[in-house]
């Protein structure tokens, strides 16, 4: 069955996120013939829709006040593209932006939401989100009783099929309305370099490492591999010790990442943890208990004490690149 | 001032996963022997919020705790009174069963309406078992009352809340007028762990039960049937495991076995 699908657009720095790409080519495969449109909020918008492949239609707002998301404003910008395009499924990111709107939009369409689905599909024409539930030790499927059908879409969900552009024009959404929430004071704090979504190589510290000083000797092992391609994540136990920044936790309550390699030193392989890498192409552990979770993930390991294993990995890295 | 927890019993997160079995016939996770359901960590963290705010507050201020669930939930409630909670209210009745987060967040919402006077209610970020994350919202928009989730500091002054929100590459300080629901993340930092006499003392504070009738709700608008999003599957995914371990004497050797084989895959 045919499916009409609104996707909830985000901008990075004024191009169409990654992840909105991959909701919209996940999207055409499940509207089957069926319109799929897009919204866009932010500087940039109404240009970011021509990058927007698989959408039909986009809506946009080019007002510098949705750059900062507050779910009120945006809610009713997105209304009334709901309004015009009446679809029965909405996806959005399981983003900062997707995990406040998801809830607060289903409410207001008077439907609910199913959050951090990692697959969506029509099953004899009504729609069914599956996702990890118990902090991935299991996974669910659900069915709604309402209408539209929202999800929010865990990133690397969908595959984004190469090429194609989107609508070359866009209807116009009303500029943001007044907000409850005033936004008083914003903070960044990232990793410099390469960031870990980006990265083909992740190397994640665990609480295992035993002090912060030691995620020194995780960025050291990042650039023998090459900083171009390597950027250091941690586990939500070592960022809770205050180790390393929240912003490169990994995780069900931190980033998705999907490297070719991630290597996880004296990271027990909690399946929260693993909710955040296990679509890694191929995971590598190095910790000294035989019994650890992450070997039921990993395709190589190293048993032993990362004190002794780590200092000669660089070494053998560095070896192997010719440094 | 009036501030309220929401609070869930949950099976133990930690469960280690050659523990965790699920019931495929009724979609719901068989409790592993040995192992106590626990509150929910977030519901801990958003219960230490409350008891801040609280503290900073002065002697007029109560937090009062809720949690929907079975006669075992009492449990949460009374960890919740040992950390310092005033009263609880155990929300229980078979109509609320097996509900989504839609229905949960309908009748905890009846029941902050049936508490009257109430300024904030703290939730943890998302519940440890399902994983959803929407009930403290879900709740704001029941209630109509603005709200901010993943909070990792919260601030109260002159009838308004300040909220440092946890964002992908950063921090972002909101303020709202009360009242006004947040959900709190792990960055606020641990709950407070109750001692002996606080133990003692919270089973002497007061918890009041309430049915869906004693707070005016339909039971076909509740639980099971009130539900809009329906749980058709429950299943545990296969992961495969072929770990190689690397052989060697030494890390050296070790190490150089490793970086071998990631040269012949092409990862480095
Ligand atoms: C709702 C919820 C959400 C969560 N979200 C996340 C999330 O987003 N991300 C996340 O990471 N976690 C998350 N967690 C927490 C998760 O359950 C685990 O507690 C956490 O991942 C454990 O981190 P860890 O592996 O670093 O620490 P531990 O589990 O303590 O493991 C440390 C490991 O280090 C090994 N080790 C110790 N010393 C050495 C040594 N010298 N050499 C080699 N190995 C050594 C040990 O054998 C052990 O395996 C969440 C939990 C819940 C309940």
């Amino acid at each position: 069955m045919s499916h009409n699908i609104l996707v909830i657009g985000e901008l990075d720095e004024g191009s169409a996120s990654a992840t909105t790409l991959e909701l919209l080519a996940g999207a055409s495969e499940i509207a089957s013939g069926g319109n799929v449109s897009v919204t866009l909020l932010g500087v940039g918008a109404s240009q970011a829709v021509g990058a927007c492949a698989g959408a039909n239609t986009a809506y946009a707002s080019d007002d510098a006040q949705y750059d900062d998301f507050r779910g009120d404003q945006w809610i009713s910008a997105i209304q009334s593209a709901v309004e015009s395009e009446t679809p029965d499924v909405i996806l959005v990111a399981q983003s900062i932006v997707g995990r406040e709107l998801g809830p607060r939009l289903s409410h207001k369409l008077g439907t609910a939401v199913a959050m951090d689905c990692v697959s969506i599909s029509d099953v004899d024409g009504s729609i069914k989100a599956t996702r990890p539930c118990f902090g991935g030790n299991a996974m669910a499927t659900y069915g709604f009783s309402t209408s539209p059908a929202i999800a929010t879409v865990r990133a690397k969900s969908f595959e984004v099929t190469e090429g194609g552009s989107g609508p070359t024009t866009s209807t116009e959404l009303p500029a943001a309305s007044q907000s409850r929430t005033e936004i008083i004071a914003t903070e960044a704090a990232t990793a410099e370099g390469l960031q870990i979504q980006d990265a083909t190589v992740v190397v994640c510290g665990g609480r295992g490492l035993g002090d912060a000083e030691a995620f020194g000797e995780m960025e050291s092992i990042a650039s023998a591999i090459g900083l171009d391609k390597a950027a250091v994540g941690a586990s939500r136990a070592a960022v809770d010790l205050g180790w390393y920044p929240p912003s490169q936790q990994v995780g069900l309550t931190g980033k998705v990442v999907t490297p070719d390699l991630y290597l996880a030193v004296a990271v027990s392989g909690a399946s929260q943890h693993m909710a955040g890498c296990s679509g890694s192409k191929t995971i590598v552990g190095i910790n000294r208990d035989e019994e650890a979770n992450i070997w039921s993930f990993s395709r190589y390991g190293i048993i032993g004490d990362y004190k002794q294993v780590v200092p000669a990995l660089i070494e053998e890295l560095k070896k192997a690149s010719g440094n | 001032m009036h501030l309220v927890v929401c609070a869930k019993q949950i099976p133990d997160p930690d469960t280690p996963p050659s523990a965790f079995k699920i019931d495929e016939a009724s979609n719901s996770v068989i409790p592993a022997p040995g192992i106590s359901p626990i509150l929910s960590q977030f519901d801990g963290i958003a219960a230490e919020a409350a008891l801040r705010i609280k503290e900073a507050g002065g002697d007029d201020a109560k937090v009062t705790v809720i949690s929907m669930g079975a006669d075992s939930a009492r449990a949460a409630i009374k960890q919740v009174l040992a950390m310092g909670a005033d009263e609880g209210v155990l929300l229980n009745d078979d109509a609320f069963e097996d509900g989504d987060s839609y229905t949960t967040a309908k009748v905890l919402a009846s029941a902050i309406r049936e508490l009257g006077d109430v300024d904030a209610v703290f939730c943890g970020r998302q519940a440890a078992d399902w994983d959803m994350g929407q009930v403290g919202l879900l709740l704001a928009e029941e209630l109509g009352w603005a709200s901010a989730i993943i909070a990792k500091d919260i601030s109260y002054a002159d009838g308004n809340v300040s909220v440092q929100r946890v964002l992908t590459d950063g921090f972002e300080t909101v303020q709202m007028a009360l009242p006004a629901v947040m959900t709190v993340s792990n960055e606020f930092g641990e709950p407070r762990y109750p001692k002996l006499p606080q133990i003692m003392a919270a089973a002497k504070k007061t918890v009041t039960q309430y049915s869906a009738a004693e707070l005016g709700l339909d039971a076909a608008d509740v639980g099971a049937s009130g539900s809009r999003l329906k749980i058709e599957k429950l299943f545990i995914p296969e992961t495969d495991s072929n770990v190689e371990f690397m052989g060697g004497d030494t890390p050296q050797e070790q190490a150089a076995a490793l970086v071998q084989r990631l040269q012949a895959d092409k990862l480095i």
